[in-house]
């Protein structure tokens, strides 16, 4: 089977459409990764959370609207679980976060009460059957998240979080209660995540257990592969923030574009998240990659 | 009026590494006070100031301001009236945000932060207006990032910054000692500017006797955790940098380090 350019061509609106619902949790994990400086792991689960809540409340009747608010609140309560763990008992940040995913896991099979859940013939929001509207649905969603987030992230409490991530000390000295900062700011994080799990799960027709396993990996890569498109922009823009929470939309949408292509190319689907997590390392890499080849240049220039 | 009453402070307690960073000490500063704090390495000043500001607590006595206990008052919660500027520039703002951000920042300093809006037409100019006199033309540069600021220019932000909302206490931490000496020297100046203008309260930590003689009302020396050399008034006035070296050399039998107290900049 080999590469087709016709066919990678078809499938391109159906990548965007994912990049766009994955992109609203990437500007999820910009509050923790970018604004807070914490590598939250509770992702891969609350993703699953929100997927798992909506899943199951559209299947009981409730609307997708309705469904999707309850899957937010759900990862708001997913976020403020690890905040707690790491603020009230110290527990160390990355830690709070895995033992967090890992008692979501049983909670999303609880909430589901199975591995699975699949939505057939049920009105949906968003869904792969109609490409087109779901594009415009889920730009609709990422545009209403990045307002809501640049607003939020201008009042005194987004300031006051923002300072927390810049400079927990300075933030303190300014009486900035950083404990409730970080809670919140997990909370809010989650809450996103769970957001785009519930379009996830409504985009693809179902909920899987599984979903979600690897979902801070594929955020990550979103976010840096907008930031390295759009860094010029977002270093010089009067709305810096609305710039890069958008970047990581862009992004998620090259990722999905650059995943359909290695499938199409060949790539076996189980090999997926080593190719995911090999790209995502070579990325974060790169800064120091680089710094270590200018050290060597200035090395090789002294001995001259 | 701040007082410290029989306040200690142990590090790594019962431990190889005990050590008492603070010992059964007992100070009164009156409102108004400019007070200078003295003393070699590891002599506790940074530690006492950090006891004051709530960083941690002492492990025993009673710390009160303005007639408040706040020994074990959380740190964010004394903020509203105690300010402070640290001695790495870098500590003082938020380096990712904007110059006017973190004014606003510390303008709400003990206020409910709400979801109103950050910052305010108001308080910009108001910014502008305070910035101004500091003469380094930051009231130009409001949408820059304080990360791109030179040390002396972060050094004066954060002492504008620690004067809002008329705290009841002031604590600089060597908050020149990272600066070169011209820079040093004009923050300095801004510092007594600032303090004389707000009536501030001054805890003021140096490791340069000519600026402990020279500015404020009252010197103090600290010495293992305690206070060595407590002079103020007409006394402090006439004090000279050989005079307070064969006093300290009196009091503790050894010979004071010039490394340790810089007697020039
Ligand atoms: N967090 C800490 N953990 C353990 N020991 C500490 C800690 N902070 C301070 N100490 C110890 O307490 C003593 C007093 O330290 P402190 O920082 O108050 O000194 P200082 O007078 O400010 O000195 P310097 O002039 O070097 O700033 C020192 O012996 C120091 O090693
Ligand atoms: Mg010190």
């Amino acid at each position: 089977m080999g590469f087709s350019l016709g066919s990678f061509l078809r499938s391109c609106p159906g990548a965007i459409a994912q990049g766009i619902i994955y992109g609203i949790m990437a500007m999820g994990v910009i509050v923790s990764y970018r604004i807070l400086n914490y590598s939250d792991l509770t992702v891969d689960s609350s993703l699953c959370t929100g997927g798992a809540v909506t899943a199951t409340l559209i299947t009981a009747g409730f609307s997708p609207g309705v469904s999707l608010l309850c899957a937010l609140a759900a990862g708001l309560v997913a976020g403020t679980v690890t905040g707690l763990l790491h603020t009230a008992l110290k527990i160390p940040a990355i830690l709070s976060g895995i033992l967090t995913q890992l008692a979501l896991y049983s909670v999303n099979l609880r909430i589901m009460g199975k591995p699975n859940v699949t939505l057939l013939n049920t009105e949906l929001l968003i869904s792969l059957r109609n490409i087109p509207r779901a594009i415009l649905i889920g730009g609709c969603f990422a545009i209403s998240v990045i307002a809501a987030m640049y607003l939020f992230f201008g009042t005194e409490i987004g300031c006051s979080i923002r300072a927390t991530g810049s400079n927990e000390k300075m933030a303190r000295a300014q009486g900035i209660n950083t404990s409730f900062g970080k809670v919140l700011a997990l909370s809010v994080s989650n809450g996103i995540t769970a957001l785009s799990g519930g379009l996830i799960a409504q985009y693809q027709g179902y909920c899987d257990i599984n979903m979600g396993r690897g979902a801070i990996v594929i955020a990550l890569a979103s976010i840096i592969i907008g930031e390295a498109v759009f860094s010029r922009i977002i270093e010089t823009s009067k709305i810096s923030f609305a710039v890069r929470l958008f970047s990581a939309v862009f992004g998620a949408s090259i990722y999905y574009l650059v995943i359909t292509a290695v499938l199409q190319a060949g790539l076996n689907t189980g090999d997926l998240k080593l190719f995911s997590a090999a790209v995502v390392a070579i990325v974060l890499s790169l800064p120091h990659l680089k710094a270590m080849k200018k050290g060597k240049v200035r090395n090789d220039a002294k001995s001259e | 009026m701040l007082s410290l009453n029989n306040v200690s402070k142990v590090f790594d307690a019962g431990t190889v590494n005990e050590k008492y960073a603070v010992k059964n000490l007992s100070a009164t500063f009156a409102k108004g006070d400019f007070v200078t704090i003295i003393g070699a390495n590891g002599a506790g000043k940074s530690s006492i100031l950090n006891l004051i500001a709530g960083v941690y607590f002492p492990e025993e006595g009673k710390i009160t301001l303005d007639g408040s206990d706040i020994t074990r008052i959380p740190e964010f919660r004394r903020a509203d009236r105690i300010s402070r500027v640290f001695q790495d520039p870098m500590v003082g703002t938020a380096s990712d945000m904007w110059l006017e951000e973190n004014l606003a920042l510390a303008y709400r300093r003990g206020k409910r932060r709400g979801l109103r809006w950050g910052i305010t037409e108001k308080e910009r100019e108001f910014f502008i207006e305070k910035l101004r006199p500091l003469g380094l033309g930051l009231e130009k540069r409001l949408s820059v990032k304080t990360g791109l600021l030179s040390g002396g220019q972060r050094q004066a932000l954060t002492l504008l910054m620690a004067s809002f909302n008329n705290p009841s206490l002031l604590l600089l931490d060597e908050h020149t000692a990272a600066l070169d000496p011209g820079t040093a020297g004009k923050v300095l100046e801004l510092t007594e500017q600032i303090v004389a203008e707000n009536e501030l309260t001054t805890l003021m930590v140096t490791h340069n006797m000519k600026d402990a003689i020279a500015y404020g009302n009252r010197l103090i020396m600290l010495s293992a955790g305690n206070i060595l050399l407590d002079i103020s008034g007409e006394e402090k006035q006439h004090l000279t940098v050989a005079e307070l070296m064969q006093r300290f050399a009196d009091l503790s039998g050894e010979e004071l380090d010039n490394d340790e107290l810089l007697l020039t900049s």
